[in-house]
């Protein structure tokens, strides 16, 4: 289906990002190992490696690995699901009535901009410190993106679509439901993309804050006993999963919207 | 107003035989503020035929597509009323078929999805479904492209589709809009040819906008001729090409082919040329 030169192009650059990356960690290697700098300051690969392995072993704090890591995208995956939930069926409303949008648009454009962190401390104190706060919090993040997005992408289903089906004979909330939603999907996932994106950056801060799990906890904690290669560990475990989750979403977006951009 | 002789005589042709469908009464269109306050359509009175095939030329802008949107629901005219079966038609209803220009197929859909979607909308049973599907996807010669989506399809393929998912949900009236201006001439041709069999199977009564004076009378069973400033039929002619049964390249080499399409187009070009 995809022509072979594409491929080619595809595994050129990917050969490239490869190449970029080895000559990082060669440089990270050399640099530490020959001690041109202070392990304090950055750690060599072998000693990450090992308080890696020490983490699988002995967990931190009395917790083990996993469960900070579980804690965390717990924390991720129930506002994320919380906000889909909410911001996408909200967001379709608005979208095919600027009345109801009129509504609800101050209220979100107000707060979208505004740092997470800085409200933060009204959910800390309305809800507690525990993890309500956080998932509030979050929920907050994600629900702007996912929420713009829906809105936006529902005004621009095509009027011709919409009169299509309705000539077809389906009711208007069979063509929300059969015409519009699936018209918006890609978009919808495309803002789950930039919601999960932003909701993970809230989370590690939100977890810097007030916490006593969670990888972002974790990483704060260990850079107060100046143990720089826990804080390594936990920054390459933040990065590595945020990019297997976007990959995740990303296959689906690339097996589920094929007929994206090649519409006539 | 120029209007040839030829076509006025022939125009007096014109006999109610079939029972009226559909009914244009006193349809007049504004578009607040624009067009210096003048109608895009001006007191329009039309009766459409079942079984009939009625082709609607005019230059472009004049307010076919506008029309068409009135007959199928979309918009509201500002003054009159659609009747379909003498009860008026006011929204959008699957006794109303609409082919747009663009295909219009839900892209994330198969064609197969495509053409049943209307008769799930009908609540029709899943055996039922079935059958009807493969009964239109081979009417329209797409049986092979059934689990295909659509952007995998040729133009004139897309545009059997669409034409093919009107048709399933069986409606009265069939209105189309320049379905095959996008089309290459080659294809567009086997359109025509392929349209007027489904049409002499069918026998549904079918709304044809076009540019093209060729199609019209190669298609029409009746033309009707717009004009615009403000928008109104001038011309609405029985085709005396359609009685012959004769093979479109045949038909084009008639005479009375050309004497036809001569008098047509300088009857919409006429009009238009007095205005500017
Ligand atoms: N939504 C709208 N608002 C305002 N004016 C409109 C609107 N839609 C159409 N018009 C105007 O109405 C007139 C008729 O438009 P319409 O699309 O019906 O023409 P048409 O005969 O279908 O033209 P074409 O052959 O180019 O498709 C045009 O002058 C156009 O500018
Ligand atoms: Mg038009």
């Amino acid at each position: 289906m995809v022509p072979k030169f594409v491929c080619k192009k595809q595994i050129l650059t990917r050969g490239i990002s490869m190449i970029s990356i080895t000559l990082i960690l060669i440089i990270w290697t050399v640099s530490t190992n020959l001690k041109w700098l202070d392990p304090v300051f950055l750690p060599t690969p072998q000693s990450v490696w090992r308080a890696f392995l020490e983490l699988i072993r002995d967990g931190y704090k009395g917790t083990s690995l996993s469960t900070h890591i579980l804690n965390s995208l717990y924390r991720l995956f129930l506002a994320l699901i919380l906000a889909f939930f909410t911001a996408v069926p909200l967001g379709m409303f608005c979208g095919i009535s600027r009345y109801i949008l009129a509504i609800f648009d101050p209220i979100i454009e107000f707060y979208r901009p505004l740092p997470p962190l800085a409200y933060y401390a009204l959910l800390v104190l309305w809800l507690g410190i525990d993890d309500k706060s956080k998932v509030a919090l979050l929920f907050l993040s994600a629900f702007a993106p996912l929420f713009i997005s829906t809105v936006s992408s529902v005004q621009r289903v095509p009027q011709d679509r919409i009169n299509g089906a309705l000539s077809l004979g389906a009711s208007k909330p069979k063509v929300l439901l059969y015409i519009i939603l699936p018209s918006c999907l890609p978009d919808i996932i495309t803002g789950l993309r930039t919601a999960i994106g932003v909701t993970y950056a809230t989370l590690v801060a939100a977890e810097m804050v007030a916490a006593t799990s969670g990888i972002g906890w974790m990483v704060l904690d260990a850079s107060k006993y100046l143990r720089s290669d826990i804080v390594f560990v936990g920054i390459i475990l933040m990065g590595g999963i945020a990019i297997l989750i976007d990959s995740i979403i990303r296959l689906y977006q690339h097996v589920r919207f094929s007929w994206i951009g090649r519409q006539d | 107003m120029y209007v040839s002789t030829s076509i006025k005589a022939r125009s007096e042709i014109f006999n109610n035989r079939n029972p009226t469908l559909i009914e244009l009464k006193n349809i007049s269109l504004y578009y607040s503020n624009e067009n210096n306050g003048l109608p895009i359509l001006d007191n329009i009175n039309l009766q459409l035929e079942a079984n009939d095939f009625v082709c609607l030329l005019g230059p472009s802008g004049c307010g076919k597509s506008s029309l068409l949107n009135i007959l199928a629901g979309f918009q509201k005219p500002t003054t009159g009323e659609v009747m379909i079966n003498d009860k008026p038609h006011t929204g959008p209803s699957p006794n109303v078929g609409v082919v747009f220009q663009h295909h219009n197929l839900f892209p994330w859909m198969t064609i197969e999805k495509n053409i049943e979607f209307g008769l799930k909308m009908k609540s029709i049973s899943k055996s039922e479904r079935k059958r009807l599907v493969s009964y239109y996807l081979n009417l329209v010669g797409l049986e092979s492209s059934a689990k295909m989506l659509p952007y995998q399809l040729s133009g004139g393929m897309k545009q059997r589709a669409s034409i093919a998912r009107t048709l399933a949900t069986d409606p009265q009236a069939i209105l189309m809009d320049e379905p095959f201006s996008a089309l290459d001439a080659l294809t567009r041709e086997n359109m025509q040819i392929h349209l007027l069999e489904l049409w002499k199977k069918t026998r549904k009564c079918i709304f044809f906008i076009t540019h093209d004076v060729e199609e019209a009378l190669l298609l029409g069973k009746r033309i009707l001729v717009m004009h615009s400033k403000p928008g109104r039929i001038i011309v609405d002619l029985q085709n005396p090409l359609s009685q012959y049964n004769q093979s479109v390249q045949k038909i084009k080499h008639l005479k009375e082919f050309n004497e036809l399409r001569h008098d047509l187009i300088s009857a919409i070009r006429g009009y238009s040329k007095a205005n500017n």
